[in-house]
């Protein structure tokens, strides 16, 4: 009788032991998952995440000391990549859909100044000193940064809006919209 | 001109509704249910009455607290359903509080706690049988004798509501064991088969109904007739209960062969206790039943193995409830694992290569 | 010839006796043809032709621009108005690239549309050609460029070609009447086709609620030898091009292929009829039959329109709508898209206009799914689409991907028979344009680092290119102090 009783936390403390054992021996040094990480963000250094750019973001993100719903450019489908490396569920819901913007430039209010382009982290900016700017929007990121330096403010940030070709049917609404929930 | 929200197609509906659905399961039923009535007599009607009652007003007050809307949810027959069933399934002449407590498990514990309709993992009706079974042994193990409506020992309107309510002299003195119950019994005194057998009904009882046993154990042939029904409306497959009662019927045969003196032979598997109904109506339930083919073979096979394993080595007579729900747990497992085969790849997901000369069976 | 089953489907009432008794009739000339450049799948057509230009009828008006692309030619004589966006022959309501052609009445025809004296004697890379050229493209709603499809003779090995005369769709009988009414030309151009993939075998597939269709097209056959004419089982979807070619041939396209894999190419019945009357009669594709039925329309009719024919047309030619309709699509009710306005054009693909009323749609409010196992057992490919949708609803793309999500092809039969009325195709196409819209967010970031990256380089190299000029500036500077200071000191020296 009490042979059963000792034998039980015998073998806990013994099972215990051997873990923290093991917790030391493989434990990881550094954290690899931020080289991942900061390949998987796209790279333009816009501070948009609150961070000094993608760098530190994706040390912070490895952490888990920001949340993966950290970057706008990369929207939604960096928010998921970046969860399913982390390993976490994440409430996608919440993230507001910013829709993607790219840069356009009012071309009557333009003035020339190259303030933009230099700032552009894509070279998404062509033009030169007192010659018209325009934007490419194929290469824009909407990472807002030639936005905030425009002198004449004749950037506009616009919503991509969706073409025959990348258009698709929404999600349905569900049960709520039949009175069924 | 288009007043509906915006939605992608197809624009064609075939006439089907889960109400439709559950409304046939019923309809399959009434042959078996109303000749059980008939059989068991007033108190069975009460008892049936009350059943359906407390389904309904669980279903309400689950909906209620969830914050759901009632009608749609009322109005889709499952509730009615699932108190039928379990209703055919209890005592014919227990009384009425069986039959409140029982609908009150189905359906709040049995199917809202997980969700609602189509999100429970259990047969509802299964799990309040069991549960009563094992809470209430002696009300649910008492079966009257057969008592016709309008024959002369039969309870009239007034005994038959009293009976319901709780008066127990007139149910011992008409009490009789089921098959099952009285093989088991004779069985472990050490009687052998044919002893066993002599005092209890014969095949044709069972077949016609005039045997003892809950009103769902009544008539097989009815229902057989509801299960034909059922098939032919394709509300159900075959593969379910063709699975179940051939793999019952296979294992009996092989033990009754090694040694017909301790083991009941296959038509007495199949025609007594509930296997029938439980092969066609509960097994078949739509949400609890894996949805593949495949998945659906296995789950009736695995079925079948369980009533007898249960009714023959284990301890309760009857085995058909805790085989269902048995094999209720493992559905999302064999959902999970035998899934149809895709078109254009092969059983493991690859595409095919027509020059292997594989498998293009589904 | 033997048949081989195929797996689910389900057996809709095909409706067609609305409109299977219609002899196809002329639309007269509208106002107003707006010409759509992109009414075929790959790149848009570039237009040509500028406002205020007056064209003739099959004249080019649009160029097709790259490998996967079709051009685009006048319907009809006229002017042109204008070229801009109008609204698409689309769900979304957006607007497309529009030619505005207004008619002279003349319907006089190009010069440039001359027909070839003997077809068959052409090679298979000419008929290839000139398909190419007439802008062809599958009529049977999918309207991917014909020549292409024959072109695939380069890269497979074909042995059959097998013509869709299913329409399995409910509602449908455009190619019903084109094979009752023209079965001579759908054959001959059938064979231009099979010379064209150089396949020695030609299947002609009919469902059999089509019986004069059968009989018009087996007594047409006749003359030809290698052309099997066959009657199908009625069920849908059978005219899926993947299911038709199991059916005949017995073997499955497999998955992410062509059943150029399998050495089968199919094509349409009026794809056919219009490569006959490109070859033939050097006609470029200017005109469709469209059916145009529902019980909300008065007199339901096929009809043979000129493309960018505005469907108010239609539907006014039709007697108007006798009760206003639920649903307007365009195509079959299973697989067709909702139309946003009767202001869009006929394109290359409309082959049908339904005016739908509530009793034919038989909407239901949604329920929660039962399980019931029914889009299972109906779904021709062998998914299993209840779990699909489980997990798009809990926004796990990639595990519907696993469970086949991509190998869907959209036919509807699993939304058909779903007792809770559940959008089941909704949620698919849904996950597909999600996934798709992915797919391209990650190409962008590609392609945004690789930018990054050249900028960074560029400004490094600015940076190397300055501080070597400074550099050398600054040797030069110092050469020079040096030399200054000898100079200073030889001129010391000197004076001294």
């Amino acid at each position: 009788m009490l042979l059963s009783i000792l034998i039980i936390p015998i073998l806990g403390i013994l099972m215990g032991a051997a873990l923290g054992y093991a917790a030391r021996l493989f434990a990881i040094e550094g954290n690899p998952l931020q080289a991942e990480i900061e390949e998987l963000l796209p790279g333009s250094q816009c501070g948009q995440c609150g961070f000094p750019g993608c760098s530190p973001a994706a040390a912070a993100v490895a952490e888990s000391k920001a949340p993966v719903t950290l970057c706008p450019p990369g929207g939604r489908a960096l928010a998921e990549m970046l969860a399913l490396k982390m390993g976490v569920a994440v409430d996608l819901s919440g993230m507001e859909e910013k829709a993607p913007a790219v840069a356009f430039i009012h071309e009557q209010l333009c003035v020339g100044c190259t303030k933009c382009f230099k700032r552009c982290p894509t070279d998404a900016i062509i033009g030169g000193p007192k010659q018209m700017h325009a934007v490419f929007a194929d290469a824009c990121t909407g990472c807002e940064k030639c936005f905030e330096v425009c002198p004449t403010e004749c950037i506009e940030m616009r919503a991509v809006q969706p073409t025959l070709q990348t258009w698709y049917w929404p999600m349905p609404a569900g049960l709520a919209q039949s009175g069924a929930s | 001109m288009i007043e509906r929200p915006l939605y992608s197609g197809p624009y064609a509906h075939e006439r089907v509704s889960v109400r439709r659905t559950m409304l046939l399961v019923v309809f399959a039923l009434l042959p078996a249910t109303l000749f059980g009535l008939y059989q068991y007599g007033w108190p069975a009607i009460f008892l049936f009455i009350v059943t359906l009652l407390a389904a309904i007003v669980a279903e309400s007050v689950s909906l209620w607290v969830m914050g759901k809307p009632q009608r749609p949810f009322l109005l889709d027959g499952s509730a009615l359903l699932t108190g039928w069933l379990l209703a055919i399934t209890l005592p014919p002449w227990a009384p009425w509080w069986i039959g409140v407590v029982g609908a009150f498990v189905a359906i709040v514990i049995g199917k809202q706690v997980f969700g609602g309709i189509g999100q429970n993992l259990f047969n509802p009706a299964m799990v309040a049988r069991s549960a009563l079974l094992v809470s209430f042994p002696l009300e649910m193990t008492t079966f009257p004798a057969p008592q016709p409506l309008l024959s002369a020992q039969a309870p009239d309107m007034a005994q038959g509501l009293a009976i319901t309510l709780g008066d127990t002299t007139q149910v011992d003195a008409v009490t009789s064991a089921t098959t099952f119950g009285h093989v088991k019994t004779e069985l472990t005194r050490g009687a052998d088969m044919d002893a066993a057998l002599a005092g209890t009904y014969s095949l044709w009882e069972h077949l016609l109904g005039t045997s003892s046993g809950s009103l769902g154990e009544a008539s097989v042939l009815l229902l057989l007739l509801g299960g034909v029904l059922l098939l032919y409306t394709r509300v159900i497959s075959w593969h379910i209960p063709v699975s179940m009662l051939g793999s019952l019927a296979l294992l009996a045969t092989i033990f009754h062969l090694i040694n017909p003196s301790l083991y009941l032979d296959p038509l007495f598997h199949l025609m007594a206790g509930s296997v029938i109904l439980g092969a066609f109506f509960i097994a078949t339930d739509l949400v609890t039943s894996p949805v593949s083919v495949r998945g659906q073979l296995i789950f009736g096979a695995g079925c079948g193995v369980l009533v007898f394993v249960i009714r023959t080595f284990a301890g309760y007579p009857e085995g058909v409830a805790f085989a269902i729900l048995l094999m209720n747990a493992s559905t999302p497992l064999i959902d999970h694992y035998f899934r149809p085969r895709v078109y254009g790849r092969d059983r493991r997901g690859r595409p095919l290569n027509h020059g292997d000369g594989e498998d293009q069976r589904p | 010839m033997k048949l081989f089953r195929i797996r689910g489907g389900v057996h809709p009432d095909d409706r067609k006796q609305l409109s299977a008794e219609q002899p196809i009739e002329n639309l007269p000339l509208p106002p107003l043809l707006h010409i759509p450049l992109q009414q075929h799948i790959g790149a848009p057509a570039t237009p040509l032709v500028t406002r205020g230009q007056l064209v003739r009828k099959g004249q080019l008006l649009a160029r097709s621009q790259g490998m996967i692309s079709a051009p685009v030619h006048a319907p009809t004589s006229g002017r042109i108005m204008g070229i801009g966006g109008y609204p698409a022959h689309h769900a979304s309501g957006l607007s497309v690239r529009t030619l505005t052609l207004q008619p002279d009445g003349h319907d006089e025809w190009d010069d440039s549309c001359v027909g070839a004296t003997a077809p068959f004697s052409m090679s298979p890379e000419e008929i290839a050609r000139r398909v190419a050229d007439a802008g062809i493209v599958g009529m049977g709603g999918a309207t991917f460029p014909s020549s292409v499809k024959l072109n695939l003779r380069h890269r497979y090995a074909l042995h059959t070609l097998v013509i869709n005369g299913a329409e399995c769709e409910p509602y449908l009988t455009c190619d019903d009447r084109l094979m009752q009414e023209r079965p001579d030309d759908v054959r001959d151009g059938v064979m231009l086709m099979a010379r064209a993939l150089g396949v020695r075998r030609v299947l002609f597939a009919i469902e059999n609620n089509k019986p004069a269709a059968l009989a018009a097209m087996r007594k047409s056959a006749t003359v030809q030898a290698d052309l099997q004419i066959v009657g199908l089982p009625t069920r849908y979807p059978m005219g899926s091009e993947k299911h038709l070619v199991q059916t005949l041939v017995g073997k499955e396209t497999p998955a992410r292929g062509l059943t150029a894999d399998i050495g089968v190419v199919v094509h349409n019945v009026a794809t056919a009829a219009a490569v006959n009357d490109a070859i033939r009669h050097g006609r470029p594709l200017i005109s469709r039959v469209v059916t145009v039925t529902g019980r909300a329309i008065r007199r339901p009719r096929n009809l043979h329109v000129l493309i960018g024919t505005p469907l108010d047309r239609l539907i006014e030619y039709c007697g108007g709508f006798q009760e206003e309709p639920v649903r307007l699509i365009s195509g079959g009710p299973m697989m067709g898209q909702p139309l946003p306005s009767t202001r869009v054009p006929v394109i290359k693909g409309s082959n049908g206009l339904l005016a739908l009323s509530a009793s034919e749609v038989n909407d239901g409010a949604e329920m929660p799914c039962i399980r019931c196992g029914s889009c299972v057992s109906v779904c021709p490919c062998g998914l299993v689409p209840l779990s699909m949708v489980a997990t798009i609803r809990a926004g796990r793309l990639e595990s519907s991907v696993h469970l086949g999500l991509l190998d869907c092809i959209g036919c509807g039969s699993c939304a058909y028979a779903c007792p809770s009325h559940i959008p089941l195709v909704q949620h698919f196409n849904y996950a597909k344009g999600e996934l798709a819209a992915h797919q391209r967010a990650q190409h962008k970031q590609g392609e945004i680092k690789r930018l990054i990256e050249a900028r960074t380089a560029r400004m490094e190299a600015i940076k190397r290119a300055k501080q070597e000029a400074m550099r050398r500036r600054k040797a030069e500077m110092d050469g020079k102090k040096a030399q200054n200071e000898d100079r200073r000191a030889e001129t010391a020296e000197a004076s001294r």
